[in-house]
């Protein structure tokens, strides 16, 4: 039977097309490892020992239809997944060689450097422009010398700086839909993260929102670690130097297959994956 | 395949739909709607009934009857109210209402409002359960075990409570005393209300601090938040009017509270500041305890007085009302 | 993968370690010591003293040690975290002390004979074998029978209204119904005083009692009634009327059954709303000493006039009537309450 060659070679295209990037500068950190993480929700097994690198100064991608763990393995992460009653986990996960689950470990430092921006964007509605942009340092309690450049600085990386440096005291919830979401990009660069988490940070806005901020996550890989869950195929293909693939079987999801992202897309090794990325399913 | 060519006419106005209303609907609906009125009935009866019956005295009273202090009954000689020698005045008893429910607020509402964040964030879920039960069950308690219990249980605690006050707050005009006597004061009247009141605050501010949304919770803690900055960042600002008409109501249920009052407030005709002294009043328990002995005209005067009350609680409590829906609806 | 590997144990790392435990455990060990100390070496004493003392050392150290393990923003948190335990302690403190002062004050008053006799032969003064409160059990629980015969049809019907015909009174009857429940006992007594006992009867009974329980019921039951029937999926009245029944069949014969258990719950804390109110009834029913089951002619007892009574009297013998009858009371309400939670509880289990 002869392989239906057009859908991937056209995502492959793409991805070929963005420039080849190696892993980071050693001066970014050896980035996040995920070894043998396991994920449960009250008993119900979720997570099947899932292993990943992520190197500092790339962008990977996490693909694969709804329901296989991505989010919730994102939320391993940085540990936001034991918020949810009757999780529980196994594994480790580490950054910059340390595990941060280590018992006596501040998670709230942790959080500090791996950030999150969520699928729907959630700016806090009672603070101002700038007051949500340095939330962050005001959360934990953390001193900046200039908090003026500071917030120049982050909303200029976020695309966004153009746009509402005129109006720096305007509520929060007062943004269009792309705008509030690089508002969340600027408010998590704010307290300078090693890794950036993005759980399908496009799927609730426009086509145009979506690119301007694709451009950001380009733009800001050079400093940091991106991890992003994407169902757009397309988007993994224009935005990522790595991709993931998951899939469950209607068990525990499991991480196929990962490598460079055009390598995923025009000669993936896994039957399932290339099911996937030519569209048979999902 | 053809282009569908762009429509040139007009986009048609949307047709109404209608069905024939069936007979049994249109009875059920009277029927229903009619149950649904019976308060505004209700309510409107007690106005007219409280304000006829309360009539006479008010118009021979005028104003002094809310602002004159004295309260003394004359009759002339075949036991007739003489309306022109009698003085009806309400302001000892309106000020005690409103001490007594304001020193019952100030007591309860911090302590709602902390054990409400508790209950919300902090607490784990089997103890959660068994606390909320713990005071939805105070909730349903009758008032008079309130009073009774205050009376022979808690006077004795918060008279001690009372000299503390008085010896190292002495400075503060409330808690001065020209005569030392702790029992039976407004401040024992308000710390039994306050715990009357406590568990309809702690309720409410629970179920407003329940609804916080979580995506604002969720992005405070992924920035690297602690519990209590979470909490001041996104839950106080979000739940504070709603919180505010919990508050209110609660007010309004301690400015309407009869017995609790009566048994532990030495009911005393004279407008007085001193919160720790034993003698005041409420305009309830004040009605409660005249009743027993008042002729005719005095009745009405009480009538009079529930009219007053019922305004003054409506009032307290529609505000209370509208500042909790709008919570909900604004979200902020 | 060929290889079989092995699943771990799940497990929560981000639970506190015993190591984490005894942290905590020392901190309150060293804010009790501190209070002991302090309180020996300076003139606060008693029980105010300890606890106060304990509640700000413990919160002292616990905020020096976060603050020296995890910075500022970890010690604001211990505060906050110091406070609201402090709050919740208060909220639920005062029902122990309730629940254990009315049981050791009422159960000396309990017997036999407290469930049968009445007491229109003894006055409260007599010792506590004689006489009993049989006639406030039935006259409460006549009055607030005949209340519920008409609260319960006003009460469940007004929640119809707001739930499913959603007319244009939503908003006012909403309101009224919210406003209604705050009107004060005593106002709803003198309305019924003004509005039937003066202009109709001329005397005191225990349907007058019942009309002013009535007006404190229906709101109860009303709103209880409405958060019950929102509960109610829209699905089911959906397919009712997609099998092309009317409104009022959906209503009564889909919508109704299935939210049975909890209008009964709205039925049950209406009653315990009640059962307990003492204002209107002394002003109404007279207060009868003996067993009265006619609402309309003559004076009634009831539990709260009964308590009331025994308490005005103010001697011993009468004090102790009056703890026993708090303690019946209090049994009641409880029961009601246990009743009403266990019917919720099996709704949600569905």
């Amino acid at each position: 039977m002869d392989k239906i060659t057009t859908k991937p070679s056209s995502l492959s295209d793409v991805a070929a097309a963005k420039q080849k990037k190696a892993p980071g500068a050693q001066s970014l950190g050896v980035g996040l490892e995920a070894r043998s993480v396991h994920a449960w929700f009250s008993g119900k097994h979720v997570l099947d020992n899932i292993s990943l690198d992520f190197w500092s100064g790339t962008v990977t991608a996490l693909i694969g239809p709804s329901g296989c763990g991505k989010s919730t393995f994102i939320r391993t992460l940085n540990r936001m997944h034991e918020f949810i009653p009757g999780a529980q986990m196994a594994g480790e996960v580490l950054l910059d060689g340390k595990d941060i689950y280590e018992s006596g470990t501040d998670v709230t430092k942790i959080r500090l450097k791996v950030g999150m921006v969520f699928q729907k964007p959630n700016p806090f509605p009672s603070m101002t422009i700038a007051e949500n942009v340095l939330s962050g340092l005001k959360l934990a309690e953390l001193k900046t010398s200039n908090k003026d450049e500071l917030l120049e600085d982050c909303l200029e990386r976020a695309g966004l700086w153009g746009e509402v440096k005129d109006r720096l005291n305007a509520h929060g919830g007062s943004l269009s839909g792309g705008q509030q979401q690089r508002l969340c990009i600027a408010r998590s660069l704010a307290v300078k993260p090693q890794v950036l988490l993005m759980d399908e940070p496009c799927s609730a806005l426009d086509p145009g929102s979506t690119l301007r901020i694709e451009e950001t996550i380009s733009q800001l890989s050079s400093s940091m670690t991106i991890i992003i869950v994407t169902h757009n195929m397309q988007q993994a293909a224009r935005v990522s130097d790595y991709t993931a693939f998951f899939l469950s079987d209607g068990g525990p999801g499991s991480m196929i297959e990962v490598g460079p992202t055009s390598e995923i897309f025009s000669r993936p090794r896994d039957q399932r994956t290339e099911n996937y990325v030519t569209g048979r399913f999902g | 395949m053809t282009l569908i060519d762009k429509p040139s006419a007009a986009i048609p106005a949307p047709r109404e739909i209608t069905t024939k209303p069936r007979v049994s609907d249109k009875i059920f609906r009277g029927v229903v709607t009619a149950g649904g009125l019976f308060s505004l009935v209700v309510l409107g009866l007690i106005l007219i009934y409280l304000t006829y019956q309360g009539y006479d005295v008010l118009k021979s009273q005028g104003i002094s009857f809310i602002t004159g202090s004295a309260w003394n009954v004359v009759s002339d000689e075949s036991g007739n109210i003489d309306y022109a020698a009698t003085d009806f005045g309400l302001a000892a008893m309106l000020i005690g209402t409103i001490l007594c429910a304001l020193i019952a607020v100030v007591i309860a509402v911090p302590i709602s409002v902390l054990g409400a964040l508790y209950l919300t964030f902090y607490a784990p879920a089997a103890l959660r359960k068994i606390m909320v039960s713990i005071i939805d069950l105070m909730a349903a308690f009758p008032s008079v075990l309130f009073g009774i219990w205050g009376f022979f249980v808690l006077m004795p605690s918060a008279e001690y409570w009372a000299k503390l006050l008085n010896k190292y707050l002495g400075f503060i005009p409330f808690f001065e005393m020209q005569v030392p006597v702790f029992t039976r004061s407004p401040f024992v009247a308000g710390v039994v209300l306050a715990i009357m009141i406590i568990p309809i605050v702690t309720s409410i501010s629970r179920e407003i601090f329940g609804q916080t949304p979580l995506d604002r919770i969720q992005a405070a803690y992924a920035l690297g938040a602690t519990r209590w900055a979470m909490i001041k960042a996104v839950v106080i600002p979000y739940g504070r009017s709603g919180v505010v008409g919990g508050a209110m109501l609660g007010l309004g249920r301690a400015m309407g509270e009869t017995v609790a009052v009566y048994t532990v407030l030495n009911i005393v005709y004279q407008i007085n500041w001193q919160v720790l002294l034993g003698a005041g009043g409420n305009v309830a328990s004040m009605i409660l305890l005249k009743f027993g002995e008042a002729g005719e005209g005095e009745i009405k005067a009480l009538m009079a007085a529930g009219l007053v009350l019922f305004i003054l609680t409506l009032v307290v409590n529609s505000i209370a009302d509208l500042i909790v829906k709008s919570t909900g609806a604004k979200g902020r | 993968m060929s290889t079989t590997v092995a699943i771990p144990k799940p497990g929560k790392p981000w639970t506190a370690t015993p190591k984490q435990r005894s942290i905590t455990a020392g901190i309150y060990l060293a804010a009790a010591l501190v209070s002991f100390l302090l309180v020996a070496v300076t003139p606060m004493k008693g029980k105010l003293a300890y606890f106060t003392l304990f509640f700000f050392a413990s919160i002292i150290i616990d905020f020096a040690a976060s603050y020296m393990q995890r910075g500022m923003a970890s010690a604001k948190d211990a505060i906050a975290r110091g406070f609201v335990t402090v709050g919740i302690t208060f909220a639920v403190l005062p029902i122990f002390s309730i629940l254990f002062e009315v049981i050791k004050r009422g159960y000396k008053g309990l017997g036999l004979g407290l469930f049968t006799n009445d007491m229109s032969l003894n006055s409260v003064n007599d010792p506590l074998g004689n006489g009993g409160l049989l006639h406030a059990i039935v006259g409460t629980f006549v009055m607030v029978l005949i209340a519920l015969i008409v609260a319960m049809p006003i009460g469940i019907l007004t929640a119809i209204y707001l739930t499913e015909i959603k007319g244009k009174f939503a908003v006012p009857i909403k309101f009224l119904v919210q406003a209604m429940s705050g009107v004060p006992s005593i106002v709803a007594g003198l309305f019924i005083l003004s509005a039937y006992v003066y202009p109709i009867t001329g005397s005191l009974s225990g349907f007058a009692g019942s009309l002013a329980l009535m007006i404190l019921m229906i709101p109860t039951i009303a709103r209880t009634s409405e958060e019950v029937l929102l509960l109610i999926p829209s699905d089911l009245r959906e397919a009712g009327v997609a099998l092309g029944g009317t409104q009022w069949r959906t209503v009564a014969l889909v919508v109704v059954p299935a939210a049975k258990s909890g209008l009964v719950t709205a039925l049950i804390l209406g009653i315990a709303r009640v059962a307990g109110e003492t204002a209107p009834l002394v002003l109404l029913t007279g207060g009868g000493e003996s067993v009265n089951f006619n609402a309309f002619d003559g004076p009634m007892g009831s539990l709260p006039i009964y308590i009331w009574k025994c308490f005005g009297q103010g001697t011993e013998e009468s004090i102790a009537r009056a703890w026993s009858g708090i303690l019946v009371l209090l049994v009641i309400v409880l029961a009601l309450f246990i009743m009403a939670r266990f019917l919720s509880e099996r709704k949600e289990t569905r």
